[in-house]
């Protein structure tokens, strides 16, 4: 058990488990929604536009939190409203609107070259550099997203089933996108600095897709891909630890491993099904 | 009396050029109706307007009265086609069935055994009660469209649509799926389907609706399903044939189709007897017709 308990006598250490359990599940619970909309490809999109919004919160001498998550925020709902308004689909709305928010951020960091700022850590993530206030805003954050997802949960599931259908028996699709798209930025954010811009779409998708490989029911599909986020973020600060590697690379590594375990579970499954079928047809 | 439905003077289009030009069209309660129309007539825009799902350019479509615009949610019961339904989607056929009643069932994600039980109620009023646990995509064809009837009937609502409710199906299941929809109507329901099954129409639905842009003709099959009327519907030559009280439509076939260029047809199950193929003079009398093929739904 010394293993276990050791890494307990730092506060960094500490800090560090708590925010990348929190983000393990918050990035579980929303990527299920994202994954089972066919919009993987959000997560990685809009934590670049986010980028973009820390920067312009950075010169503007905004709140990080309130400055890019609002940014955040717009963008999704930019995505999503181009989708529904025009005949552009969900991949290219994602690459142009997303991709442009992040030339932004890119095009002010090299016109105020005097940033004393490092946003070495919004890209990469700084797990390690996290305070107990942080923890705190992760960890509310999180809960007012669970929140959000029990309250509207017949509603989320119906309209990510199929959002036209939806609206025809009363769901106010409009405002479920709007609230989802709201969720999402506040989780790229408390993710970001577990994980940094170019991981959270890993965290996002992964738990989520592993999860649907394991179960065909999309209670236990959340249930999943939360346990395989939490697990993967504590196991992966113990590793990177132990082995002395980034934690966020660490925790998307053990969250690819778990995919792979799932995959291969989820092959043999079919396989055994399909030898099954066989015999009943002999 | 005021129509259930009221279609006016609508015209729509995605772009500039429009799908629907001027439509009229009105369903009485307790009507069953079906749009038929070739591919690209506006038969799914025209449902979409009276979901309320598309908004006109020009004119309205009312229910009740009153301009369709999702204030009359859970009034109407849509069964989509089944090409759309995302078929490896984490749900229970119980689950989806709730869905229909999302207006009514509150906040959380938990349903009540209230709602279960009216789930059960309906799902047996289908005869697929005993499927309620299982994942949609181990079900039949016509298993899944019960499903999504399910779901429209649970919402309790005014006015049922389908769109192609027997496309993708194979005869039988959609012969079954027209007589579940013509009991539905007879105990009161309002229906309006698209199909492009014209002889399942003839044969089921007791109201047609000819489009194709513009509503070309509507009125019972006897006086819709006519040559004329069709042919101008399709923009293609079409035979209506009348035969015991049935009503049978076909194309004209294509000279290519003529017999003496076929090869023989196989009867049977070719590997009972490898490379021994049942002749077609072998068939049973009135099995094979040797005027031009057209298809009898029952």
């Amino acid at each position: 058990m010394q293993w276990f308990v050791e890494p307990f006598q730092y506060e960094f250490f500490r800090t560090g488990l708590s925010v990348a359990m929190l983000a393990g599940a918050l990035c579980g619970l929303l990527g299920v929604y994202i994954v089972l909309r066919g919009m993987s490809y959000i997560g990685h999109g809009l934590s670049h536009a986010i980028f973009g919004g820390a920067v312009i919160s950075y010169v503007m001498q905004w709140n990080f939190y309130l400055g890019a998550g609002l940014w955040g925020f717009l963008t999704a709902v930019l995505i999503n409203q181009t989708v529904r308004r025009t005949r552009i689909g969900a991949d290219a709305a994602i690459g142009v609107i997303t991709t442009a928010s992040f030339a932004v951020g890119v095009a002010l960091i090299s016109r105020y070259r005097r940033f004393t700022q490092s946003f070495d850590a919004a890209l990469f993530g700084n797990i390690l550099g996290v305070t107990w206030e942080e923890v705190a805003v992760v960890g509310g954050i999180a809960l007012l997203v669970g929140l959000v997802i029990l309250l509207f949960y017949k509603q989320l599931l119906f309209t990510t089933f199929d959002s036209e259908v939806a609206q025809v028996y009363g769901v106010r699709t409009q405002w479920v996108d709007t609230l989802f798209a709201l969720a999402l930025a506040a989780a790229i954010i408390a993710s970001m600095q577990v994980l940094g811009v170019t991981l959270i779409a890993a965290a996002l998708v992964i738990p989520a897709i592993t999860a649907r490989l394991l179960t065909d029911s999309f209670g236990r599909m959340m249930a999943y891909a939360v346990a395989i986020g939490v697990t993967c973020g504590a196991l992966g600060m113990y590793l990177s630890f132990y082995i002395d590697v980034a934690s966020g690379a660490t925790i998307v590594l053990l969250q690819a491993a778990a995919f792979a375990v799932a995959l291969t579970i989820s092959g043999l499954r079919h396989q055994a099904g399909q030898r099954l079928a066989h015999v009943h047809v002999d | 009396m005021q129509p259930l439905v009221e279609v006016r003077n609508v015209t729509f289009g995605y772009d500039a050029t429009p799908v629907l030009r001027n439509v009229s069209l009105h369903l009485h309660r307790g009507q069953f109706a079906a749009l038929v129309g070739p591919s690209g007539a506006g038969k799914t825009s025209l449902l979409k307007l009276v979901l309320g799902v598309l908004q006109p350019m020009h004119g309205a479509a009312l229910l009740d009265g009153a301009p369709i615009d999702g204030r009359q949610a859970g009034r109407i019961g849509y069964v989509p086609q089944l090409e759309t339904v995302d078929w490896n989607f984490p749900v229970t056929v119980e689950q989806v069935v709730l869905m229909g009643r999302v207006r009514r069932g509150g906040w959380g994600p938990w349903h009540g055994a209230a709602a279960r039980r009216e789930a059960h109620a309906v799902l047996a009023r289908l005869e697929i009660d005993h499927l309620a646990r299982r994942h949609i995509r181990a079900l039949s064809g016509g298993q899944q469209q019960r499903v999504f009837l399910a779901r429209a009937l649970i919402a309790q609502p005014d006015l049922l649509v389908l769109d192609e409710p027997t496309s993708g199906v194979d005869l039988r299941t959609a012969e079954n799926i027209l007589h579940l929809l013509a009991e539905l109507n007879r105990q009161g329901m309002t229906i309006l389907m698209t199909t492009h099954d014209l002889n399942a129409a003839a044969a089921h639905v007791p109201w047609i609706v000819c489009l194709n842009r513009a509503v070309i003709a509507e009125g019972a099959p006897e006086t819709i399903f006519t040559d004329a009327i069709l042919s101008r519907t399709y923009g293609s030559e079409m035979l209506v044939i009348r035969k015991d009280g049935l009503l049978l439509v076909a194309q004209k076939p294509h000279p290519h189709t003529h017999h003496d260029i076929l090869p023989a047809p196989v009867l049977g199950h070719p590997s009972v007897e490898v490379g021994k193929s049942t002749p077609i003079d072998a068939a049973p009398p009135g099995a094979l017709n040797e005027e031009p093929a057209y298809a009898v739904v029952r």
